[in-house]
């Protein structure tokens, strides 16, 4: 098995805000994350591709492929928008790294042509991101060891 | 995971970065003056050294739908600053961390000694901790 990675960078702003608290709760929970206006960061996407690479093009997955379909699932749909409202799938969740990765892992798994997905990693900052990978039964075994 | 808590349909992790500066001299009290001058070299100095460390965590757990967290970075930053980042920052290792006292301070075995400090972490589980010495050096541990 080889490892492919591709990494995209895009830029968008979010608020942590949950309805269903309270104000005070809001602010407790979510501290500086809940302004009401609004913050952003430069995300940092990897995504890693596992297969056996073509005997005839030695690729697991072509690049241009992979780039084609990050630009067109990711890039055009959360590089340079507001999370909370423009990226239907993060509608009614608060827009975390855990849960915009999760997003993404969901809008990526189906679209890869060849080889599949194994990990998308997504850095909100330098400091802080998040690893998605499939819930397999080694993981489930994992959490329960 | 009992039957009532939905499978997520990922598994999911949070890493988290920290530094630290430390210093250490490897030295084993296991070998000759002249062994431990050969298999450490310039790191036997006997004033030691420093480096500036940066440890990454990776924990898993199940998002919270109320926070979309697997864990508060409050929490977390709050246990590993007093489990780690407080007692080994500007310390000597092999002087001032009793885990070295008798265990030489490689990196090797920083990891595995951060890895039975974070353990515990009472909200998510602690998956594997890397540690950079350098930019050129890292290190893992997953556990046994």
């Amino acid at each position: 098995m080889v490892y492919l990675t591709r990494k995209i960078e895009f830029a968008a702003s979010h608020r942590y805000h949950n309805p269903k608290l309270s104000v005070e709760e809001n602010r407790r929970i979510f501290g500086k994350c809940n302004n009401p206006h609004g913050h952003g960061h430069n995300y940092t996407l990897e995504v890693t591709i596992a297969g056996e690479p073509d005997p005839v093009t030695g690729m697991v997955l072509d690049l241009k492929d992979l780039k084609e379909i990050l630009e067109r699932e990711i890039m055009q749909r959360m590089d340079h928008r507001y999370l909370n409202l423009e990226v239907a799938e993060l509608k009614d969740k608060i827009p975390t790294c855990e849960n915009i990765a999760c997003v993404i892992w969901n809008l990526l798994a189906p679209k890869i042509p060849q080889g599949h997905l194994h990990r998308v990693r997504l850095y909100e900052s330098a400091d802080l991101f998040a690893d998605c990978y499939r819930n397999d039964a080694s993981n489930d075994a994992k959490e329960t060891a | 995971m009992p039957q009532n808590i939905p499978v997520e349909p990922v598994h999911v992790e949070l890493g988290r970065r920290y530094r630290f500066a430390a210093s250490h001299r490897l030295h084993s009290t296991q070998l000759s003056e002249e062994e431990n001058c050969r298999i450490y070299g310039k790191c036997n100095n006997p004033y030691g050294h420093g480096h500036n460390y940066t440890v990454e965590v990776r924990f898993s757990g199940v998002i919270d739908p109320a926070t979309g967290k697997i864990a508060s970075l409050g929490d977390l930053d709050q246990f590993v600053n007093e489990k780690v980042i407080e007692p080994f920052d500007h310390r000597s290792l092999q002087d001032e961390v009793p885990a070295f006292r008798d265990t030489v301070p490689t990196t090797e075995n920083l990891c595995i000694e951060i890895f039975q400090r974070l353990k515990s972490f009472p909200i998510a589980k602690l998956k594997a901790v890397r540690v950079e010495e350098t930019s050129n050096n890292s290190f893992e541990y997953a556990g046994e």
